[in-house]
Parts: C-alpha cells; sequence; structure tokens
C-alpha cells in the first residue's frame, strides 16, 4: 500500500464510505447488547483495483484485504511488531534461505485447508507478468522474479524457481540477495495465502472473496457497499469481538463525517481536514488521532542538472531549514501530524529504527542559516523554487502555501517559493513519471511493513520502484545492501540508520511531518483502534 | 409528422459522433491513466506496457476512437480499471441518477410552474412580488450550499431525513436531494411561466374563451396554460440532460452512487473508458430530450405542424 495512497486515501479526500446501518440501511445484523453480535458500520472508499492481494496498493481495499486475510505473519496493532501467524517458523542460516514451516489447523472460510501450496500458489499468481498484479515487485526478492516478470519482453517462466514445496506445511523460498528483513515483511497482505477458487472461479471469487481471516464477506455491492461477517470457525487468537461490519462507500468524507454526527454511522475513519478544529467537542474522547507509518517529504528532481550538481545539497539543506514545521503543524493540521527528525516514523519504534532527532539541526527552523546556506549553495536554481503537488485531495494545497510562506519569510524574498498545483492524482503521477519537473514536489510515504527498510531502500536506492527524483549514492546503495545481509536485526537497524544519515547529509528528500490516522465513532462502540496502517482493528471492537 | 422525425434523427448522427469524437480526445488530453494505477510509485514497466495493451493504449489514438466506436455500437463500453466493465456501472448508477432527474423535474413541473401561473395571475401584487424575491435568492445562492445546509438542518439538528442516501436510493430518500437539484431550475421555470402567463393573459383568444363564458379555471389550464408552457417545456428538456450530467455536487453531498460519482471518479482516476461511455450516453439522453421537445411543441400547440 505504498504510497500515494497515502496522500490520497490517508490523508485526505477520497471517496469514503458510509454504512448506514444505524437506522436501517445497513443489511441486516442485530444490534445485541455487548453480546458481541452487533453489527457496525463504517466508512469506505471504492477500491481502486480488482480486491486480489497482490493488486491492492491503497488503504481503502487494504482495510477489506486485512479483515479476510491472515499470512504467515501479522503486524501488532499497537506496536507494529511481526509476530508468527500461520507460521509456525521460518528459518534461515544465511539470509537468504528460508524454510518456513505452516501451521495446521488454518482453514479457508469455505473449509480448505491452508497449506504450503497455498502459500506458493498464490505468491507465483501474484509475481507472474502475465496477471497483470500491482504488487508483483513484492516479489522482486525471490530467486526467479527476473524469468515470471522479466523487464521486458514475455515471460519465460510461470513460477519463481526459489520457491519450492517440500510437504503439505513446509515450503521453502530461495532470495535473490540476502535480506535479513525478509520474514519481516511477509504479514504484508500480498503474502497472503489463497483458496483454489481464485484460480478455478476467478470471476465468483472477485464477487465475493474468499479468505481465512475473522471476518467472511457476506455480500459485496460493488462501488457501494460491502457487508462482512464475523466466521464462527475463524481458528486464530484474534476472532472478531462483533458481529460483523458493514463497508459503505462514501463520495465524501465530509458526508461520511455529517452521518456520524447524525447517528447513521458507527465508525468514520478518516476524519477531513475541515473538521479538525471542531471534532474534540463533537466527539469529546470517540475521537482518535495515533501515529501512522506515514510520512511526508519533498522530493527533487535530480534527474535535473541545477539540482543534482555540487553544493545543492547546501540549498536543500537550506531550504529544509527555512521551513516552520512546528507552525505549520499546529496552524493548518491541529497538530494531527508532528515534525519530522528523521526520515522513518514514530510507529517503527526505537528498536526498529526510528530515531527522533537523527536530522538534527538541518530539520530545525532557522532563517539566517537558512539564507546563508542557499546563498552559499549558488542560490535556488531558475530563482525560484515551484512545489508541484496534486489539488484533488483534501489540503495539499493549504500546506505547500504555508511551506513557500516560510520560505519566502526566510529568505526575505517574496518569490522565492509558490506552489504548483497539479489538477488531478493521476495527472500529477504522470508528470513525475515523465521526469518532466523542474523543482521539489510533493511526496508521502506510507509503509508496507512496518521496518526501516520499507522507508529507506523504495524511496533512495538507486533506481528503486518509489525513487521518483532518481537520486543517486553509491554509499548509500552500499550501506543498504550491508544492512539487508546483517543476519543481527540490531546490527541491521543501525546500518540503516548509518544509510539513513547519507540521506541526512546530501539532503535526498526534506522530511516535512509524521502523518497520524484519524478515526470518530459513535457511542456504541468501544475499543476502537487504530493500527499502524491507519487502518481501524476491526476484530476488537466491540458493539453496544 | 414520421418524415420530420426521420430526418432530426438522421441530424443526430453527425452530432452524436462530433460529440464523443470531442469527449475522446479531452479525456486523453487529461494524460496517462496508466500513471495514477500504481499509487506512491511508477508502475513497472512490464506491467504498464501489459496494461495499456490490454486497454488498447499502446495503439494510436485515431485507432482508439474507431475500435472504442466499434466496440459501442455492439454494447461493448469497455472496462474500468478496478475491472468492471463499464456497461455494469451504468446499469446501477443510471438508475439512480434517473429517479434523482424523476424526482427534480416533478419538483420542477409541480412547484414551478404552479408558483409562475400563481404569480402570473397576479402580478404586482404581494404574492408575486415575494415569490420573485423567493426565486432570485434561490438562483444566486450555489447549490452546494443549500444542499450542505438542508442535509445539517434536517440531517443533523431535526433528524427528518438521513443525511446520505442508501445504496438502493429509494425515491423517498431521494426527496430532498431532489428538492436541492432542481432548486435552481425550478425558480427559472418559475420566472418563465411567470412572464409566459402574464403575456398570454392579454391574447387575443383568451379574451374570446372568457367571452365565450368558460369558466376561470378551464380558460386558465386548456387555453392560457397550454400555450404558455412552450418556452417551459423547451427549459424543462434541455434542463434533463443538465440535470443528469450536472448533479455531480447533489450527488456527493448526499453520497448517492449514480452518474455524477461515477463520472467524478472516473475523471479522478483518469478512467478514460468510464468517462466517455457515460458522457456518450448522456448525449444520447441530451438528443433525445431535444427531440421530444419539438414533438411535444406540436401537441401544446395546434398552430405547430411537422411535415
Amino acid at each position: 500500500m505504498g504510497g500515494v495512497t497515502h496522500a490520497r486515501w490517508a490523508a485526505g479526500a477520497v471517496v469514503v464510505a458510509l454504512a448506514a446501518t444505524g437506522c436501517g440501511g445497513g443489511s441486516g445484523g442485530g444490534y445485541g447488547g455487548g453480546s458481541g453480535d452487533g453489527v457496525l458500520s463504517s466508512s469506505w472508499g471504492d477500491p481502486q483495483n480488482p480486491l486480489e492481494p497482490a493488486n491492492t496498493n491503497e488503504v481503502q481495499g487494504g482495510k477489506v484485504l486485512d479483515m479476510i486475510f491472515r499470512g504467515l505473519k501479522k503486524y501488532d496493532p499497537r506496536t507494529g511488531k511481526a509476530q508468527d501467524w500461520l507460521a509456525r517458523s521460518i528459518d534461515t542460516k544465511d539470509s537468504q534461505n528460508f524454510t518456513v514451516r505452516v501451521k495446521d489447523g488454518w482453514t479457508f472460510s469455505n473449509g480448505e485447508k491452508v497449506t504450503a501450496r497455498s502459500f506458493v500458489d498464490a505468491w507465483n499468481y501474484g509475481a507472474s507478468l502475465r496477471n497483470n498484479q500491482k504488487n508483483a515487485y513484492f516479489f522482486g526478492y525471490i530467486d526467479g522474479y527476473d524469468k515470471v516478470h522479466p523487464a521486458g519482453g514475455a515471460q519465460s517462466a510461470d513460477t519463481l524457481s526459489g520457491l519450492k514445496v517440500v510437504d503439505d506445511h513446509t515450503f521453502t523460498v530461495r532470495l535473490n540477495q540476502k535480506f535479513s528483513g525478509f520474514p519481516d515483511t511477509l504479514g504484508y497482505a500480498a503474502f497472503a495465502p489463497l483458496p483454489r477458487i481464485f484460480y478455478t472461479d476467478h470471476a465468483a471469487w472477485l464477487k465475493r472473496p474468499v479468505g481465512n481471516g475473522p471476518y467472511a464477506v457476506e455480500s459485496y455491492t460493488r462501488g457501494s457497499q460491502m457487508n462482512l461477517r464475523k466466521w464462527d470457525a475463524y481458528p486464530g487468537a484474534d476472532k472478531a469481538q462483533n458481529g460483523g461490519v458493514t463497508l459503505k462507500v462514501y463520495t465524501d468524507n465530509n458526508t461520511a463525517y455529517t452521518d456520524l454526527m447524525a447517528g447513521n454511522l458507527d465508525l468514520a475513519d478518516d476524519i477531513p481536514a475541515a473538521q479538525l478544529k471542531n471534532v474534540r467537542s463533537d466527539l469529546g474522547d470517540r475521537y482518535i488521532n495515533t501515529p501512522a507509518g506515514i510520512i511526508q517529504t519533498l522530493a527533487f528532481p535530480y534527474y535535473d542538472k541545477a539540482w543534482n550538481k555540487p553544493g545543492a545539497e547546501k540549498v536543500r539543506t537550506g531550504l529544509s531549514m527555512a521551513i516552520n514545521r512546528e507552525q505549520i503543524t499546529e496552524r493548518i493540521f491541529d497538530r494531527t501530524r508532528t515534525p519530522a527528525t528523521d526520515w522513518t516514523s514514530p510507529v517503527l519504534g526505537t528498536a526498529g529504527g526510528f530515531k527522533a532527532g537523527l536530522c538534527g539541526p538541518a530539520c530545525q527552523y532557522d532563517p539566517a542559516r537558512a539564507k546563508k546556506l542557499v546563498k552559499e549553495g549558488g542560490g535556488i536554481p531558475g530563482g525560484q523554487v515551484r512545489i508541484t503537488y496534486n489539488a484533488d485531495t483534501g489540503s495539499h494545497r493549504e500546506w505547500v502555501d504555508a511551506v513557500c510562506n516560510s520560505i519566502n519569510n526566510a529568505l526575505g524574498d517574496s518569490r522565492a517559493c509558490v506552489g504548483n498545483p497539479v489538477g488531478t492524482f493521476a495527472d500529477y503521477r504522470n508528470r513525475i513519471g515523465q521526469h518532466e519537473l523542474r523543482g521539489p514536489f510533493r511526496a508521502g510515504w506510507q509503509m508496507d511493513y512496518p521496518l526501516i527498510q520499507n522507508f529507506l531502500q523504495p524511496l533512495y536506492y538507486t533506481n528503486a520502484s518509489s525513487n521518483d527524483g532518481k537520486w543517486s549514492d553509491p554509499d548509500f546503495d552500499d550501506l543498504v545492501d550491508q544492512a539487508n545481509a546483517q543476519t543481527d536485526p540490531a546490527k541491521a537497524v543501525s546500518t540503516f540508520q548509518k544509510a539513513e544519515e547519507v540521506v541526512r547529509d546530501k539532503m535526498a528528500a526534506i522530511p516535512l511531518w509524521y502523518q497520524n490516522g484519524s478515526a470518530g465513532y459513535s457511542e456504541r462502540l468501544s475499543h476502537v483502534a487504530l493500527n499502524p496502517f491507519s487502518v481501524p482493528v476491526y476484530n476488537e471492537i466491540k458493539v453496544g | 409528422m414520421g418524415r420530420y422525425v426521420v430526418r432530426r434523427l438522421l441530424q443526430m448522427i453527425p452530432v452524436f459522433i462530433g460529440a464523443t469524437l470531442l469527449i475522446f480526445l479531452m479525456v486523453n488530453v487529461m494524460g496517462d491513466p496508466i500513471a495514477g494505477l500504481c499509487g506512491e510509485r511508477a508502475c513497472d514497466p512490464a506491467t504498464t506496457a501489459q496494461l495499456e495493451k490490454e486497454f488498447g493504449l499502446d495503439k494510436p489514438l485515431w485507432q482508439q476512437y474507431l475500435t472504442y466506436m466499434g466496440n459501442v455500437f455492439t454494447g461493448d463500453f469497455g472496462t474500468a480499471f478496478n475491472g468492471q466493465q463499464v456497461t455494469e456501472l451504468m446499469a446501477t448508477a443510471f438508475p439512480v441518477t434517473i429517479r434523482l432527474t424523476i424526482v427534480a423535474v416533478l419538483f420542477e413541473i409541480v412547484i414551478g410552474v404552479t408558483l409562475g401561473v400563481v404569480t402570473g395571475m397576479r402580478r404586482g401584487r404581494p404574492v408575486d412580488t415575494s415569490v420573485l424575491l423567493a426565486t432570485l435568492v434561490v438562483i444566486s445562492v450555489p447549490t452546494f450550499v443549500t444542499g450542505l445546509l438542508l442535509q445539517l438542518l434536517l440531517g443533523v439538528q431535526w433528524k427528518w431525513i438521513k443525511p446520505s442516501v442508501s445504496p438502493d436510493a429509494a425515491l423517498g430518500e431521494l426527496i430532498v436531494p431532489g428538492l436541492v437539484l432542481a432548486s435552481v431550475s425550478l425558480a427559472y421555470v418559475t420566472r418563465l411561466t411567470r412572464t409566459s402567463i402574464a403575456e398570454n393573459k392579454r391574447s387575443d383568444y383568451v379574451r374570446t374563451a372568457v367571452a365565450k363564458g368558460l369558466p376561470r379555471h378551464r380558460v386558465v389550464t386548456r387555453h392560457l396554460l397550454r400555450n404558455s408552457l412552450i418556452p417551459v417545456i423547451t427549459f424543462i428538456g434541455t434542463d434533463i440532460g443538465a440535470l443528469m450530467g450536472g448533479a455531480i455536487v447533489t450527488e456527493r453531498i448526499f453520497n448517492i452512487h449514480g452518474v455524477g460519482y461515477q463520472l467524478y471518479q472516473g475523471i479522478l482516476r483518469h478512467n478514460t473508458q468510464t468517462v466517455v461511455g457515460f458522457v456518450t450516453v448522456l448525449v444520447l439522453v441530451f438528443l433525445v430530450a431535444n427531440l421530444l421537445v419539438d414533438l411535444l411543441y406540436a401537441v401544446l400547440d395546434p398552430r405547430i405542424r411537422y411535415a
């Protein structure tokens, strides 16, 4: 779920879904007083892609997958730590060859057993080029990926050579490079097991997905509503504490909020920016606002020589110091975002690699030094910074304008920085992809899995999948390779932090703020929390 | 009459082709539709190539257009990016929007025409002045303000309605959204009817009817109103198309999953197939509504004959 999505889904505007159970629109489900069978309604957005695990890269589809699938690992909803779930063990001696043992006793909600093959087939499907799965690159570490998903031309194999089924509950994975963090990535939805019906009757599966999670899909009306019901025979420890969830699509999160106020919706998990000022008086302690694995940065076009010449890092650092993060997060985001002091996220925890203050003075507001640094670095390329962003979602315009004001004031030049809005997200991505930007651009990153690696490698490694500015630094690449090869997790983290220091010294991207997830809920609900992916922990919610 | 209809239908063909071509070109100018599909990262080149091939985006534009039109005539409007057939989207969206439009048009006809007749008959009296003033207010307040206000008042404060419409979008739920959607047009209908009635009141045939000793309600409904409705019918006829396509704001406020919602989402996601498909159908609706309006003239005014 990397990505922009963050901006689109987590932060801001898109479609949000509503469930009108309150007064009746929801389809059935009794409201038992605390007996664990009450059904709650929750806001939703229409998933952008078909709901296949390896094809879902945004939060709205991810919400559903989180309810109907359980993988080898599960991320603890509070700490984000990866725990063995369907995995009995994942062993390796060399960080490259892994032996996975799957627990016995798990089934899909249609009764089919979850076996080693359920995983291997699902991963082969996800990686195969012909299936157009947008998360295919997640399988890129597995040996043979270049055969099933070549960068160009036809695929020469159907299955990943690095995956071998040993017996019903054991399979082995061979990676094409050392990657000690690999087992911890396996909680991501793309690695979920799939039942046979997914391949034998794909259309039927898409109409009504079948998984192995605490909920089962009862009915799904695409584009408007999904009814999920508690799966009584669920074998896991995280059984649903409610009778089910009705997800309803909202076109506008303001309507979802209005419905919540009117008692027409139980849970709205994306509070519109415009309501942040009154949400506390409206909802009191039924408003939650917790850190999510999302960081907002300003990236630079390194394919443009003006931004890539020696000394330009001084200009970038200067710009970073010209941004008054404290003031902007307070005035514009009502403290639902926190000024960033490194390039990761607090949800990783210090053991996971988050290091407050790693950025040091370079992320502190210091207008005098900012002005000096920009001057030393040869001034702003072209005399003006144009920050490109997409204007179709919530509040990008507001913060970009605020950032520009801050820069203009610090540099004492009212024309030093202007916003450059692009109409739609799709067009914005289009321009980034065509490498035609001549100034910094908004970059948001929502983690796929809670590892420091996920905040660094995809964004700053040479030619990585989300390295949109084409930043490249041999020292950084080298450190990342070393960190991935480390078998000791603590050493891996500290090596990644060294790599992060390279990002800081070159100011590859300006960190702005960490984003929180927010949600509001009705009086009928209790035990509502958001996980580090800013998705409500549905199975723990109690109704009545 | 028959020949006239055939001629009009034939005229629709170039209009239809021109309109769809324009839409097709405009949607393509929006940029590469694949770019927004993979979130904050670029899709890998192999997947991009594969998707482009699947959606026919690797062909030159004119060829895409021809293929598309060919498919449209066989009833295939293509596939949206989420894997759904566009026809499937239409089958869910159009019934909802049609219901909403019907509610809106009923409001226009019932309230608009009634108010128009009342004010037209009593020109310059207090009731006329106050209705005129009210229509001025309605016209000058943007729809989203009316919509949000009504939603907050009726939905949250007084709890008369649910603030959002359920996916079934039953007629009863669409009354308030329909009123909001109709509000501006309703004001215009009132004003049009009023002027038209006031003018025709002084015409010869009305004086004749009165002189014949016909009862007043008969004079008004059979003679005066029937002739005064021609400009109103023209307005409402063209308004049907505008209401269906222009319901984006209203549909968003009340969370109605109709045509406006699909168009909005289609544009945001650069979903060429959805946008072109829906607009094509809207163009057809527009053309047919216009034809019906022209035919209605002959029914309303016996002096009009089509050959």
